[in-house]
């Protein structure tokens, strides 16, 4: 079992609901666990899936038995962002200066910004406001080339294989690979996802970099 | 035997406890009591239900405890004093609403009247109902007598209207069921119109002062200050329901409330200890009248604790002797009664810190301080995501349709909500149209109370909103207890034919079981036709139809059901695994701004999947989103949101 880059290592996964933000957040944990680490995920349910925020939490650790399954305030080592004004929101609370970000900028407008009660910002304006508050940051159009592919629910298996990419994680492409095939009793969908997986691996290289 | 309403302020009289209590909530200009029969409160309703028409009350049984009190809150709401009347256990029924309702609190005086039974008596268990005073959060009165059970009830509707929280009276079997003399007070004349005005929404805060949507946290400090007012209420109370009698400095001091106090005046006189020990009767007993019991546990060398059933004031007196100051004792408690934790919401890491940085002094940063205030800024700045109905789901199109049919009424209607994903219809989801929620049958329950106000000129069209599922879990007794009581209201069953906000789990209109077992469903519109009502079917993704049912339904008298009937879209998504249509803008077709309500269909109608092009200033589907139901290309006036086949 390699040995962890910070004890524990802390992840947040901030989304909206609808977007995968929990089954993203299983993966990786099921990935992390087969791998020997302790893990605990923290996800919200219910109604937040109906277009709210949905923020999971994951601790990593060698042993944890002093662990909650709430992150500290200003504690998240990674924060994969699978929107932006969610990615900014969540940094608002648990993000420090070291912070690393994966951000896909693809927004998702709440009601009142569509009803033109509120307005979402300039997107731009966003990831640059993430670049200066983190100690790295990956954009990765992840929605983009999901649509491309042909279906925008593949968004979180791109950044999936993007957060591999990133190195950041104690996993690889091969954990996903064989989970996958256990899920996946069909190869047509197997290999989609396999081919999204890869798809987000390939972009890490591609991203803007600080 | 005197007719319990003459106004003849000054008689005296022989009365039971209960009728005491009718004759006090008379006294206060009650317009509204429901109940359900339970010894030992039962005579309360019939005594009030004899001169009810001529002193313009209603007065109903309700088909159980919970729909009780949630009419009782709508009246309440509409601005009728009301009373809610049950038993011990009929608390237990009515505790879910209850709970939920606390939160946001009442609008005119609403008093809960729960008699316990010790012994039992006459109940299949003992149980003292004062611990849900404490537990949810509102004051407690607790009478002596028949004369002081009539001063509580009439001063319990001052308390809970200046407090803005239900007042809870509890008596027991041997204060309802004893006739001693009483003194008649005065009753005013009659209450004026009943309106349910504009009311705050946690998304529009602006639109008035009284919430009345239960849940988020935002509420808790709410709850909270209307309970400190409450407190202060009864701290300004002098001598009148809390006294002490006896020695300064008794040797024994016996503390007691209720039928107890009696029982121990009398054991001190027959032992002739009247000189020695000293009395503490409350009758406020929460929140606590901390100041004088204090005043009075200190100088004694031994308590007594005498109350029935459960150690109430026993548990509280030693909880709050335990908290004071270190001169007492040694040792310091800290938490929430301290101040140091906060007194709602969850925990988490942090507050633990911060409340240990206040006990231990010393200094923590989780992050640079100025990092913080920046990254923090940046965070509060970003829009709120308010919940928002899934892009297809059929409720959309309803709310759509129920707010164009309410304004084009114009009498201010409005619906009751109740919990599953049509709640959203609270929020700008559903436009803001349900105006009330609590807890499950919440939405007919208070409709119970709103639609039957007519002897108060109330005449705004109420809907009651229930799911499926709820309507299994909760709302027969509200269908029931509305129809048998001739209130007046549409019942609308949101039928999506699952249990869809925790899952999609079946229930008994499903065809199959938990374990996956075929199986006969049961039929929504039979059982509301056997229980003998009108009852209409309709499918919300035709707009037209069901603002014209809607239209017919608020203009006919009597409870009408309404059985709002479309599949839930995530379960026809998983199905199908295809769209029904292919939805695009036609840009040349689209007006923009200069469509008649400046943007009809993204301003007022806002589904997720139809967005707002700044640039072109054009509208536009967002294909990640939109999920092809076709709905929007009815709501364009202009024709130009176009739907094909897929």
């Amino acid at each position: 079992m390699k040995k962890l880059v910070k004890d524990p290592f802390n992840l947040i996964i901030a989304g909206v609901g609808g977007q995968g933000n929990v089954t993203l957040a299983q993966l990786i944990a099921d990935a992390i666990f087969r791998r020997g680490y302790s893990v605990i995920v923290n996800d919200t349910f219910g109604a937040s899936q109906r277009g709210g925020s949905v923020v999971s939490h994951l601790r990593i650790a060698e042993e944890i038995d002093y662990c909650g399954p709430l992150i500290p305030k200003g504690q998240a080592d990674f924060i994969l962002g699978m929107e932006p004004l969610e990615t900014l929101r969540a940094m608002g609370l648990y993000a420090n200066p070291e912070t690393k970000v994966l951000v896909n900028p693809r927004p998702i407008f709440p009601p009142t910004c569509i009803s033109g009660e509120d307005t979402y910002p300039d997107v731009n304006h966003i990831i640059t406001n993430i670049k200066r508050h983190c100690g790295k940051i990956w954009v990765v159009r992840a929605s983009d080339e999901a649509i491309k592919i042909g279906t925008p629910l593949y968004a979180n298996v791109i950044l999936l294989g993007a957060a591999v990419g990133t190195g950041v994680l104690p996993v690889n492409r091969g954990d996903f690979a064989k989970i996958f095939r256990e899920k996946f009793a069909d190869t047509l969908i197997y290999a989609a996802n396999m081919r999204a997986l890869d798809i987000g691996i390939k972009l890490i290289h591609t991203a803007s970099l600080r | 035997m005197v007719r319990i309403d003459v106004n003849t302020p000054g008689r005296e009289c022989l009365l039971l406890g209960n009728e005491a209590i009718a004759r006090g909530a008379l006294e206060a200009g009650v317009g509204f009591v429901s109940g359900y029969p339970g010894t030992p409160s039962s005579e309360v309703i019939p005594t009030i239900a004899q001169v009810a028409k001529r002193n313009r009350i209603h007065v109903e049984w309700a088909a159980n405890e919970k729909v009780a009190l949630e009419a009782v809150i709508g009246a309440s709401l509409a601005g009728i004093r009301s009373m809610a009347v049950m038993k011990q256990n009929g608390l237990n029924v009515a505790l879910d609403f209850l709970a939920v309702m606390n939160q946001t609190g009442i609008n005119a005086g609403a008093v809960l009247l729960v008699a316990d039974d010790p012994g039992p008596l006459s109940s299949n268990n003992e149980e003292d109902t004062r611990v849900v005073a404490k537990w949810i959060g509102f004051p407690l009165l607790e009478p002596c007598c028949a004369q002081e059970a009539k001063e509580m009830t009439r001063w319990a509707f001052d308390v809970s209207q200046h407090s803005g929280l239900v007042c809870m009276v509890r008596t027991t079997n041997r204060i309802g069921h004893t006739r001693a003399k009483v003194t008649l007070g005065e009753i005013p004349s009659a209450a004026g119109k009943a309106y349910f005005g504009d009311i705050n929404n946690i998304y529009e805060p602006t639109r008035g002062k009284h919430l009345t949507v239960g849940g988020p946290l935002s509420f808790q400090p709410i709850r909270i200050s209307r309970f400190q007012k409450a407190k202060e209420i009864l701290a300004n109370l002098q001598g009148t329901f809390n006294w002490y009698i006896g020695p300064e400095n008794p040797k024994l001091l016996i503390v007691t409330s209720g039928v107890s106090y009696f029982y121990s005046k009398e054991a001190l006189r027959l032992l002739g200890l009247e000189k020695e020990a000293g009395l503490l009767k409350l009758g406020t007993l929460w929140p606590m009248p901390e100041e004088l019991v204090e005043r009075h546990i200190l100088v004694a060398k031994e308590v007594l604790f005498v109350e029935e059933s459960e150690p109430f004031l026993e548990d509280n007196v030693l909880g709050q002797i335990a908290r004071l100051s270190k001169e007492h004792h040694d040792i310091a408690f800290y938490g929430k009664r301290s101040g140091h934790v906060r007194p709602y919401g969850d925990n988490s890491v942090e507050l633990v810190v911060d409340v240990l940085l206040r006990i231990t002094g010393g200094y923590y940063e989780p992050r640079p301080k100025e990092y913080g205030f920046r990254i923090e800024k940046l965070a509060r700045e970003a829009p709120a995501r308010s919940w928002e109905f899934c892009p297809g789901c059929p409720y959309r199109p309803f709310f759509w349709a129920m707010n164009t049919a309410l304004r084009l009424d114009g009498r201010n209607g409005f619906a009751t909500g109740d919990v599953g994903c049509y709640q959203l219809g609270g929020f700008n989801a559903g436009y803001y149209q349900v105006r009330t929620q609590y807890a499950m049958g919440s939405g007919p329950g208070i409709a119970c109370g709103f639609g039957n106000l007519t002897e108060h000129g109330f005449d705004q069209p109420v809907l009651s909103l229930i799911g499926d599922s709820t309507f299994f879990h909760a709302g027969f007794p509200a269908l029931a207890s509305s129809i048998w009581n001739k209130a007046n209201f549409t019942f609308i069953v949101m039928d999506n034919s699952t249990t869809a906000m925790t899952g999609h789990q079946p229930h008994p209109g499903s065809p199959v079981t938990a374990m996956g077992d075929p199986t006969r469903p049961l039929n929504i519109e039979d059982i509301c036709r056997a229980m003998g009502c009108r009852v209409e079917v309709i499918d919300p993704f035709d707009i037209k139809g069901t603002i014209d049912i809607l239209l017919d339904l608020i203009s006919t008298d009597g409870v009408k059901v309404l059985i709002v009937r479309r599949e839930c879209e995530l379960l026809r998504a998983k199905r199908e695994n295809k769209a029904p249509f292919k939805m695009h803008v036609e840009a040349a077709k689209c007006v923009g701004e200069e469509c008649g309500c400046v943007r009809l269909c993204t301003r007022l109608f806002h589904c997720p999947g139809l967005i707002w092009d700044k640039q072109a200033k054009k509208a536009r589907i967002d294909d990640a989103i939109c999920t092809g139901c076709g709905v929007c290309a009815d709501v364009c006036q202009q024709g130009a949101i176009i739907r094909s086949a897929d």
